[in-house]
């Protein structure tokens, strides 16, 4: 049997700073399949984003992975090199950011841009590289690439360039993806075209996906699966329509209330009252303690995941058992 | 690209007209122009010629389109001590200054880049702190003394290089050049690297601070995570961008280096315009003064409208909002 | 270093006052450089203020000066009996006491004409901030222009035409450095009136100077204190240079500009010591200035805190 494309298992992921150490990733584990998709949502600053950096060991200090495994295929991350990661980046594990306005260097030709990704991992003549890159320009969906080839970053929509970086993802075909929000910018007709591309590409390829989201209607639409991240932890994670239907943790139902198509309408959207914790000192026990509605003594202990539903984890001592009208 | 020249063209006109202005209130209402203007030794007759020549008995806006009218067909006056027209005076020197302050400029980005580069990406490295120290005392350092103390220990004590002028030159385009013979090259070295003191230390620092920004930026982030080396995100990717600051602050400077090749080329007897200005400074020969200043605002301006076009040439942004 | 005092008990912190001026001067002092370079500052000050009592010779009395004692090497005892522990001049000056004295000039023109540049470029500054409109515009045209254009120029045509003299060069040092002052505090004034505070004086009917002295000028102060420094620094720079050109202070008041200057023609027959150490007093002068100044912005300067 073939490993998964990734198992991420216990990962810890600090930054040391001078005020204390920012524990962003916290335990997080996971698996994603071949072909399959991850949807990782959870609110701004719970260590999404961090997550995705450090599958693809792109932390930068003062943060760096404290702990735990990350498994591609079988092979731990941690152990490689750094010319050994590099030689993976872009080739068999490639990423998509979350601020398209930001991920193009200015000064250089989208051209200049693309070939140089291919040539950083195959040698083959320019005029190849250059034939693939415009064949990637065109899969996802940017008119007369040939042209647009020789254009600078900022002569592009910000759909276009998430376009772009999305077809420089894509130039090596690679095994996974972390996307980080990239229809977050998009307006609602391309994020469904980039959507619907998405999932033709696992098919075709059996490309695994890691989809970073806080949007649950997306999620709802894309993913398999789905980890639910709390400050820097994994509160619950299933398979997508189970969680969303019957969710387990009190912060995912407050999640699935806050949407706003899943509400009756005329009822006043639901919130989660408080805000989010400062991850510098986090109090012991469960995180979500000070704004849980069914917070008791018992979450002062920090509460382990365990397993309440065949597939279904929770990190939660009063998990909501039965189903919540939401 | 051509809306954007003309436009620039025009603004440049704009403060030459208001600085000949300005050199023409300090010259003829603010000075006595007649002791400005015409020799102290010339007699009687001579300087009733002249006021008539020079319209002093005109009002005095008159009077300063006659200088402007002068000043276009080339007439600046003439030296008292050379007896020459000042303009030609003061052309002949500019080869020599000209190419002082290219060497010192490129002496300066050959040196700079490279350290501003390494204290960028390896910001704690006790070299780094080495270089940071280093650029506080070329900024610190003053010009000529240091000069002095080159002359010092390279032409004095250690005899390795010549102490003053311009050495050996060839005739180019109808100029005289020192950099194309070894001996005028190794004249040169010592004035260009002391006039580029001050401008390694600013393109060190330039060069380090703008690393230190690009590498924040996620599009350094995204090159990386594109798998590509990281020379060439080096090389590439920050280079570039860096380069656009480095570029235009050091073409700004080269006015600056312009007017401070006065105390080097005063300290190394370099027979340019800013030694010819210290002289007729000295002796008090004014009309070389009024030419000095208007070739001097001449020349900033076209350094400025050089870099501004450099620039657009550089940043993708700035060259098409031109051509919009 | 600053870690243990980060993490200090909240007891400890507490029992000691925290002060805005106490913070100014740790984390001042965090800096061993910028601390050195203050003494070392404070020293030389002392040094040139106390000249009189200090120096081993009045070089400017000419009774004590003995043209046989002319050019001799550093720790050479003169015909007077006094041992020039770093030489002396083509005239038989004692070096020494030339720099001491030259340091007083030199210090005296740089902060004197710091001070000027600042009333002036300070008042403009604020002019333009507080009357906007065809006023600033037009003081803020002149600013360009003189930022525009090389200090060493300007100032070496003010004294082309003015002469020598120290309150020439003064004059020419404040020309040419007012404009870096005004700049600062139309900014930084700008800025503060928008501020609530500004409004609520303007509400209470306070009259016009009130609010610029107690409310603009405070603060104004921190980045005009950061200029300030270094301006002089770059004031005692350009003064020794014009000096050195031959169009600064006169030969009878040398500055550490013109001692240099006059050891020039006796460097190429290995004379050093004539233009060496007044060199060194410049340079040790220059850099302490800076070090501090350096030091002063990154802890004035908001924007730089994390
Ligand atoms: N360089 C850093 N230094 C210190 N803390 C950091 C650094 N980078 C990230 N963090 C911390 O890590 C936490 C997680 O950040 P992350 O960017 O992963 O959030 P996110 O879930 O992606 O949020 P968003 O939805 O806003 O993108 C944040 O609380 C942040 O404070
Ligand atoms: S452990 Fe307690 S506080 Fe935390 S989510 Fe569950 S019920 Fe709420
Ligand atoms: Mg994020």
């Amino acid at each position: 049997m073939t490993p998964p494309t990734l198992q991420v298992r216990n990962l810890r992921t600090h930054f040391f700073t001078r005020a204390g150490v920012v524990k962003a990733v916290d335990d997080v584990s996971f698996t994603v399949d071949r072909g399959k998709v991850l949807g990782l949502v959870g609110e701004s600053g719970s260590g999404k984003s961090v997550t995705g950096f450090s599958i693809l060991g792109l932390v930068d200090p003062p943060g760096r992975i404290a702990g735990g495994q990350i498994l591609f295929k079988g092979q731990d991350l941690a152990g490689l090199s750094e010319e050994a990661m590099r030689q993976l980046r872009g080739n068999r594990i490639a990423m998509i950011f979350q601020d398209p306005m930001m991920t193009l260097n200015p000064v250089l030709r989208i051209d200049t841009q693309m070939i140089e990704t291919v040539l950083a991992h195959e040698k083959v003549s320019r005029e190849e590289a250059r034939q693939r890159a415009r064949d990637a320009l065109g899969q996802v969906g940017i008119p007369s690439p040939e042209e647009r080839l020789r254009a600078y970053p900022h002569q592009f929509s910000g759909g276009m360039r998430q376009r772009v970086a999305i077809a420089i993802a894509l130039l090596h075909k690679p095994d996974l993806i972390v996307a980080d929000e990239p229809t977050t910018a998009l307006d609602v007709t391309i994020q469904g075209q980039i959507l619907a591309e998405a999932q033709k590409l696992c098919a075709d390829f059996g490309t695994a996906l890691i989809w970073i989201t806080h949007d649950l209607s997306v999620v709802a639409g894309l993913a398999d699966d789905i980890a639910v991240m709390y400050a820097g932890k994994v509160v619950e994670q299933g398979p997508v329509t189970q969680v969303l239907d019957q969710p387990l943790h009190p912060y995912t139902v407050g999640l699935i209330g806050s949407v706003p198509s899943r509400n009756k309408r005329g009822e006043p959207l639901r919130q989660i009252p408080g805000m989010t914790p400062s991850l510098l000192n986090l109090p012991a026990g469960c995180a979500f303690r000070a704004r849980c509605p069914r917070a008791e003594a018992r979450c002062a202990e920090p509460p382990p995941m365990a397993e309440y539903r065949p597939g279904r984890h929770a990190r939660c001592i009063h998990p909501y058992e039965e189903a919540v009208a939401a | 690209m051509t809306v954007f020249l003309l436009r620039r063209l025009i603004q440049a006109a704009a403060v030459v007209l208001a600085m000949s202005l300005l050199v023409f209130l300090g010259v003829y209402a603010i000075g006595d122009p007649v002791e400005i203007l015409i020799s102290p030794e010339a007699d009687q007759i001579e300087r009733e010629r002249a006021i008539q020549a020079l319209g002093l008995d005109l009002p005095l806006w008159q009077q300063y389109l006659v200088f402007l009218g002068n000043a276009l067909r080339g007439d600046l006056g003439r030296s008292f001590v050379f007896n020459e027209p000042a303009l030609q005076l003061i052309l002949q020197r500019m080869p020599a200054t000209l190419e002082l302050a290219v060497g010192a400029t490129v002496a300066a980005l050959i040196i700079g880049l490279p350290l501003g580069l390494y204290a960028g990406l390896r910001p704690n490295s006790t070299l780094s702190k080495g270089i940071m120290a280093g650029s506080i005392l070329g900024f610190s350092l003053p010009t000529f003394w240091v000069g002095l103390m080159l002359i010092m220990v390279f032409a004095v004590q250690l005899g390795w290089l010549p102490s003053t002028g311009r050495g050996e030159t060839v005739e180019v385009l109808g100029m005289r050049w020192s950099f194309l013979t070894a001996n005028g090259l190794a004249h040169m070295v010592m004035p260009a690297i002391n006039l580029s003191l001050f401008k390694i230390s600013l393109v060190i620092r330039l060069t380090r601070a703008g690393v230190r920004e690009t590498m924040l930026m996620d599009y350094v982030k995204f090159a990386r995570a594109k798998g590509l080396s990281p020379t060439r995100i080096t090389m590439v990717h920050v280079f570039k961008n860096i380069l656009i600051p480095v570029v235009t602050v050091v073409g700004l400077e080269f006015g600056g280096t312009i007017a401070f090749s006065v105390v080097t080329e005063s300290v190394f007897a370099w027979p340019g315009m800013g030694k010819l200005i210290i002289d007729s400074i000295n002796v008090l020969d004014r009309p070389v003064m009024v030419a000095y200043l208007m070739i001097i605002v001449l020349m900033f301006i076209t350094i400025n409208l050089i870099v501004d076009i450099t620039y657009s040439l550089l940043d993708p942004r700035v060259r098409l909002e031109g051509k919009a | 270093m600053s870690s243990t005092t980060a993490g200090a008990p909240p007891a400890a912190a507490a029992a000691r006052v925290e002060t805005p001026f106490r913070r100014f001067v740790s984390e001042f002092a965090e800096s061993r450089l910028a601390l050195l370079g203050l003494v070392v500052f404070a020293i030389i000050a002392l040094v040139a203020i106390l000249a009189p009592w200090i120096a081993p010779q009045n070089p400017y009395d000419l009774a004590q000066l003995d043209i046989m004692d002319g050019r001799l090497e550093p720790g050479s005892v003169g015909g007077s009996g006094i041992t020039h522990w770093l030489g002396t001049d083509d005239q038989g000056r004692d070096m020494l006491s030339g720099i001491i004295y030259g340091l007083r000039i030199s210090l005296t023109v740089g902060a004197g004409s710091a001070i000027l540049a600042c009333l002036v470029g300070a008042s403009l500054g604020m002019l333009a901030a507080y009357a906007g409109g065809r006023t600033d515009s037009l003081i803020m045209r002149l600013v360009d222009l003189q930022l525009s254009f090389p200090a060493i120029l300007a100032a070496l045509m003010i004294l082309a035409f003015l002469g020598k003299g120290i309150l020439n060069v003064v004059i020419a040092l404040v020309v040419v450095e007012w404009a870096y002052y005004a700049r600062t505090v139309r900014g930084t004034a700008l800025v503060e009136r928008r501020r609530e505070y500004i409004e609520a004086a303007q509400c209470l009917a306070l009259p016009t100077h009130r609010i610029i002295f107690r409310h603009l000028l405070p603060n104004c102060l921190p980045p005009l204190i950061v200029v300030g420094t270094m301006q002089i620094a770059r004031a005692i720079a350009l003064e020794a240079t014009l000096s050195f050109l031959g169009l600064g202070v006169p030969i009878t008041e040398p500055s550490l500009g013109l001692l240099i200057a006059n050891g020039y023609e006796y460097m190429l027959s290995g004379k050093y010591w004539i233009s060496f150490y007044p060199g060194i007093a410049l340079l040790v002068t220059i850099v302490s200035i800076n070090l501090v100044g350096d030091q002063l912005r990154d802890v004035l300067n908001p924007r730089l805190k994390k």
